[in-house]
């Protein structure tokens, strides 16, 4: 038990990062990751709404008609994204502002559907909770480093802070545009995954299929 | 009073039988086969219920701290549209200062219609009582309906009016673009455009919230003044058309009308046209510019 909840907590973190390995909630890690504030407060609301989604879907999970499935699921979550949009809009209303429709799509990320098919639907409530709490970890976990990335060359900030400061404001610094653009992330998750996976080679995906080499003479 | 403690004891009797029939008949539903018919629709029921409570609930629970965010937020970009704002200003505190009126759009008198204070300009705006559609050819800032009132903040100093702040809204290229428009007491000198509510390209049109770009605003002016050019023809101060525009590249101080214009936005045409098009309208003679030249008369 003890093993098991610290296996799913940690797991996703390297070993089985939704997002490097399983490439997984892309979308709003494009979206929201140009400043770190943002990038944590959509950290902290996906990863309440996976765990606390997984834990309401584990529960009921032996009474769910299975033609009803992932109707069923989506009520759950949808349910839980639309509870954390309001309170971020009622705690946090300019990072809400800026969050703007990512909140929403909290619901269609495929981190969310898929623990609650893979895991929730399949584990006791606690163990879903924690599973929920870990993958929400590993999302984060790649949201913060490219938010770092991207803020401090992007802007020179961190948090809002001047790190490094920029030469339109009297400092040294000349910030790199494209860096406050979504395909930056596209560039830095690439290149984290390319890290990951030169790192722990086991993550490295067979080949679907080789090419096979013209053997001399046969090519014409 | 026997007769009521009778009443409250069949009523707890009655939901008594009531919980042990609901416990019963759950069990009975929880002990079907999950792909049962029965069980399908009041296991869709039963979840979409909670769901429900919980949005609903939550929705109920948060709105007065939403509202009084969103309250809060608006009174900021006011305050920062006069430049009123500074790093620790407390908002509350600095707009007391500030006096809420409803104007007439149409003959430019202020109206004590209904409570400045309460009203809500844009949804009045498509409320087909409190607004009227704008003719396609006159609807420049693309924005189809206008509300016939409209909610201005003014700063007095010593009775007279210090500064006017002007609601404004325009299409840019993707969104319409709400904001703020802050005149001086003499309806003509510009302190700044706050156009905080778009959803225009980060980074290009999105610019228009950079706050070096906004500040290229103060001291600008609105319409011809006299002695200026062709205002012999005197249409421009009285029922006056705007002139102030957006420039392509950047305003050349030493030219003259220099005072008339802004730097645009590099790399964001549309938006740019959409800003021009949101200053024409709401200082021309739909929007703002009757209740301004009486501000000005008022003024002596």
């Amino acid at each position: 038990m003890q093993a098991e909840t610290k296996k799913v907590l940690l797991d996703p973190l390297v070993d089985n990062n939704p997002i490097t390995l399983q490439v997984l909630g892309i979308c709003s890690a494009l979206a929201v990751t140009s400043q770190l504030s943002t990038a944590l407060i959509m950290s902290l609301a996906l990863t309440a709404v996976t765990a606390c989604s997984s834990a309401g879907i584990a529960f009921i999970r032996n009474h769910v008609p299975s033609s009803i499935r992932i109707i069923a699921q989506m009520v759950i979550i949808a349910s839980l994204v639309i509870v954390v949009d309001q309170i971020l809009k009622a705690f946090a209303y300019d990072i809400s502002k800026k969050l703007s429709v990512f909140v929403g799509l909290i619901i269609t990320n495929c981190i969310v559907m898929g623990r609650a098919e893979a895991y929730a639907m399949k584990n006791p409530p606690l163990e879903s909770f924690w599973d929920g709490i870990g993958n929400g970890l590993g999302y984060s976990l790649v949201l913060i480093t490219v938010a770092v990335f991207r803020e401090l060359f992007g802007s020179g900030k961190l948090l809002g802070m001047d790190i490094m400061p920029l030469v339109k404001d009297g400092g040294w610094y000349t910030p790199n545009g494209l860096l406050l653009l979504p395909p930056s992330a596209f560039f830095l998750i690439g290149l984290l995954i390319w890290v990951v996976r030169s790192w722990k080679p086991v993550q490295v995906e067979k080949a679907d299929f080789s090419i096979s080499h013209a053997v001399h003479g046969e090519a014409h | 009073m026997p007769n009521s403690n009778q009443a409250t004891g069949q009523m707890a009797d009655k939901f008594a039988i009531w919980k042990e029939k609901a416990y019963v008949y759950a069990q009975r539903i929880l002990a079907l086969p999950n792909d049962s018919f029965e069980k399908t629709v009041v296991v869709a029921f039963a979840l979409c219920l909670v769901g429900a409570v919980l949005v609903s609930g939550s929705a109920v629970v948060l709105k007065p701290l939403q509202v009084s965010n969103k309250a809060a937020d608006e009174k900021r970009n006011i305050l920062e549209v006069v430049g009123m704002l500074e790093e620790n200003t407390n908002v509350e505190e600095a707009f007391k200062k500030f006096e809420t009126k409803l104007v007439d759009l149409e003959s430019g008198d202020y109206t004590e219609f209904m409570n400045a204070e309460s009203f809500d300009q844009r949804k009045a705006s498509k409320d087909p009582g409190l607004s009227v559609e704008i003719p396609s050819d006159k609807d420049i800032a693309k924005i189809g309906r206008k509300s016939k009132l409209a909610k201005v903040y003014l700063v007095k100093e010593e009775g007279k009016v210090k500064a006017v702040i002007l609601p404004v809204s325009g299409y840019g290229l993707w969104s319409t673009m709400h904001g703020f428009m802050a005149l001086e007491g003499d309806g003509q000198t510009v302190i700044g455009l706050n156009l905080f509510d778009q959803a225009e390209t980060p980074g290009l049109g999105g610019e228009v919230v950079n706050p070096n770009w906004k500040a290229l605003w103060k001291g600008k002016k609105v319409y011809k003044e006299s002695g200026e050019g062709d205002f012999q023809r005197k249409h421009h101060a009285e029922v006056g058309e705007p002139v102030l525009s957006l420039v392509k590249g950047s305003v050349d101080p030493s030219k003259p009308g220099a005072q008339h214009q802004v730097d645009g936005l590099a790399g964001a045409t549309l938006t740019s046209n959409g800003v021009n098009n949101l200053v024409r309208y709401w200082l021309g003679s739909e929007g703002f510019a009757p209740y301004l030249a009486k501000l000005r008369a008022q003024r002596g």
